[in-house]
């Protein structure tokens, strides 16, 4: 399992990837996201959930450091993930655990064979 | 349509919002045939017929709804298209429509929007919403409430603002939508009672959030040299303009600017010639209370993260500076998803042409923005009183 950035020609990188950049450039190559720490932008505790999803469900805005793997261009890139509990502060750091299943599949309203339902809890180092 | 014409509105009409009896088709036509008696226009006139409308398929089992609304009213042939555009569905309705006009493809188009939606449970509701949201996003349970307790914290954070500034946007709201008698909600609600309500999204709590609605809205547009065949009394589309932002929320730069709000109120500026400075009332899309703020500044009303230092002034009462949400917002009125744009613009033209009776104010330049999912994709109108 990984937890793949996508960098682009332009310099630019996203998690998730798409097939252009948002100027609209070509894929050049990936960055596994889930062997790095992430420092806390934003978070919230959800106690509304939708079907399939745990509650109370603890999200954080979190933003990788890269600079280390890039060699020019954009050096972070954010990613939306769920985090083990509530107990959090924004700048944190944080580092990913494994989980198999982030959403029950199906429960929802969303096809369960058009995407991927396991991924990364995060969790402070 | 002739060189000099301007595409005018000259009927509007909204139904009661709130939990409804009635389906879908049911309150499409209701609101449709109100519209048509406001403006005494004859369904067989109406040449384009729009219906924004965003989730009655996966509500409701019910699709086609531009046709069964044609039939219902007695507007056949009339060419009809079902508008989506999520929640701003309404707002890209009246986009539709003004072209419509514009183009002079049509010299008379009906715009609904409306949804059903108070069958469903809450999770259900909100599940349905977030189907918009990428799978990564999807996969982590994010809904459009946690993208606002997300980005509340944030904005509170980076500005140093109080928590209560987002409690007065919800009171303020409540307080309009007293005089509003299609509201959902007109009942006065307090800072305090919204601070002791129950934490939905951390730090944002259920008063600040807008309901699960009912509804249905209307409008009717045609050249201004048609409209003067039928009244005095009718407002003009000075502008109107539309963007989108990216689909995945967290991607944006800034995550307290929302890109498309800022593109389509420049565009509908300058297509208008009207700033910022110009405008008497907004209507702006509070689906929750931090939504306000992002579309003051976006707009222009305020700078960045100052937005919470005017509410705390006053300057978006009724009789503030800049009235805001003079129909109680989505907050207060409710949220039927694809009628919440086509309400705002109702609010807009009642305000123009002096039909807001209680919610009245001073007002020849009134502008609504519509917001669809979380800054996705977002319309802005600025309609003016005409002279």
């Amino acid at each position: 399992m990984t937890m793949e950035a996508t960098r682009y020609d332009d310099g630019t990188i996203s998690y998730p990837g798409h097939p252009r950049s948002r100027n609209g450039a070509e894929p050049v190559g990936t960055i596994d996201l889930s062997e790095h720490t992430a420092e806390v932008v934003t978070w919230t505790t959800s106690t509304a959930t939708p079907p399939g999803i745990r509650e109370p469900n603890h999200l954080a805005i979190v933003e990788f450091d890269v600079g280390e793997v890039v060699e020019d261009g954009e050096t972070s890139v954010r990613a939306l993930v769920q985090l083990t509990d509530g107990d959090i502060e924004t700048g944190d750091e944080v580092e990913p655990v494994y989980t198999e299943k982030l959403r029950e599949p199906g429960a929802g309203i969303r096809e369960p064979d058009s995407q991927d339902w396991d991924g990364y809890r995060f969790e402070p180092v | 349509m002739t060189e000099s014409d301007r595409v005018a509105v000259i009927g509007a009409s909204m139904t009661q919002f709130g939990q409804r009896e009635e389906w879908i088709q049911e309150l499409l036509a209701e609101a449709g045939l109100d519209c048509l008696e406001d403006a005494g226009v004859d369904a067989d006139e109406i040449e384009h017929l729009y219906v924004s409308n965003m989730t009655s398929g996966e509500f409701e089992g019910m699709t086609g709804v531009m046709n069964a609304l044609a039939h219902d009213i007695g507007a056949l042939p009339a060419y009809t298209q079902r508008v989506d555009q999520t929640s701003s569905s309404g707002g890209a309705g009246i986009y539709a429509a003004w072209q419509s006009i514009q183009s002079g493809a049509s010299e008379m188009t009906l715009l609904v929007g409306g949804e059903k939606m108070t069958h469903r449970t809450t999770g259900e509701a909100t599940d349905i919403i977030a189907s918009i949201t990428h799978p990564v996003e999807y996969t982590a349970g994010v809904t459009l409430p946690s993208f606002a307790g997300l980005t509340a914290r944030h904005y509170l954070e980076r500005f140093d603002a109080p928590r209560e500034s987002l409690a007065k946007v919800a009171s303020k709201n409540h307080r309009n939508g007293v005089d509003n008698p299609h509201a959902q909600f007109q009942k006065e609600v307090d800072v305090e009672t919204i601070l002791d309500s129950p934490i939905v999204a951390d730090p944002l709590r259920l008063y600040d959030f807008c309901p699960i609605t009912d509804g249905s809205a209307a409008m009717l547009f045609c050249p201004e040299s048609v409209a003067q065949e039928y009244t005095d009394e009718y407002a003009i589309v000075a502008g109107v303009d539309g963007a989108t932002d990216t689909h995945v929320v967290h991607e944006r730069e800034d995550p307290t600017v929302m890109g498309g709000v800022v593109e389509s109120g420049q565009g509908a500026y300058e297509m208008s010639g009207y700033g910022p400075e110009d405008v008497d009332v907004a209507e702006l899309h509070d689906m929750f209370t931090i939504l306000e703020f992002l579309q003051m500044e976006g707009l222009g009303f305020a700078e960045q993260g100052e937005a919470w230092e005017l509410v705390e002034e006053g300057y978006t009462e009724r009789d503030g500076e800049l009235p805001v949400n003079t129909s109680g917002g989505l907050k207060s009125k409710g949220h039927p998803l694809g009628a919440s744009g086509v309400a705002q613009g109702v609010e807009i033209y009642e305000q123009l042409v002096g039909e807001a009776g209680d919610r009245q104010v001073e007002a020849d330049v009134g502008l609504c923005c519509n917001v669809g999912g979380f800054g996705n994709c977002v319309i802005t109108t600025i309609m003016e009183a005409a002279r």
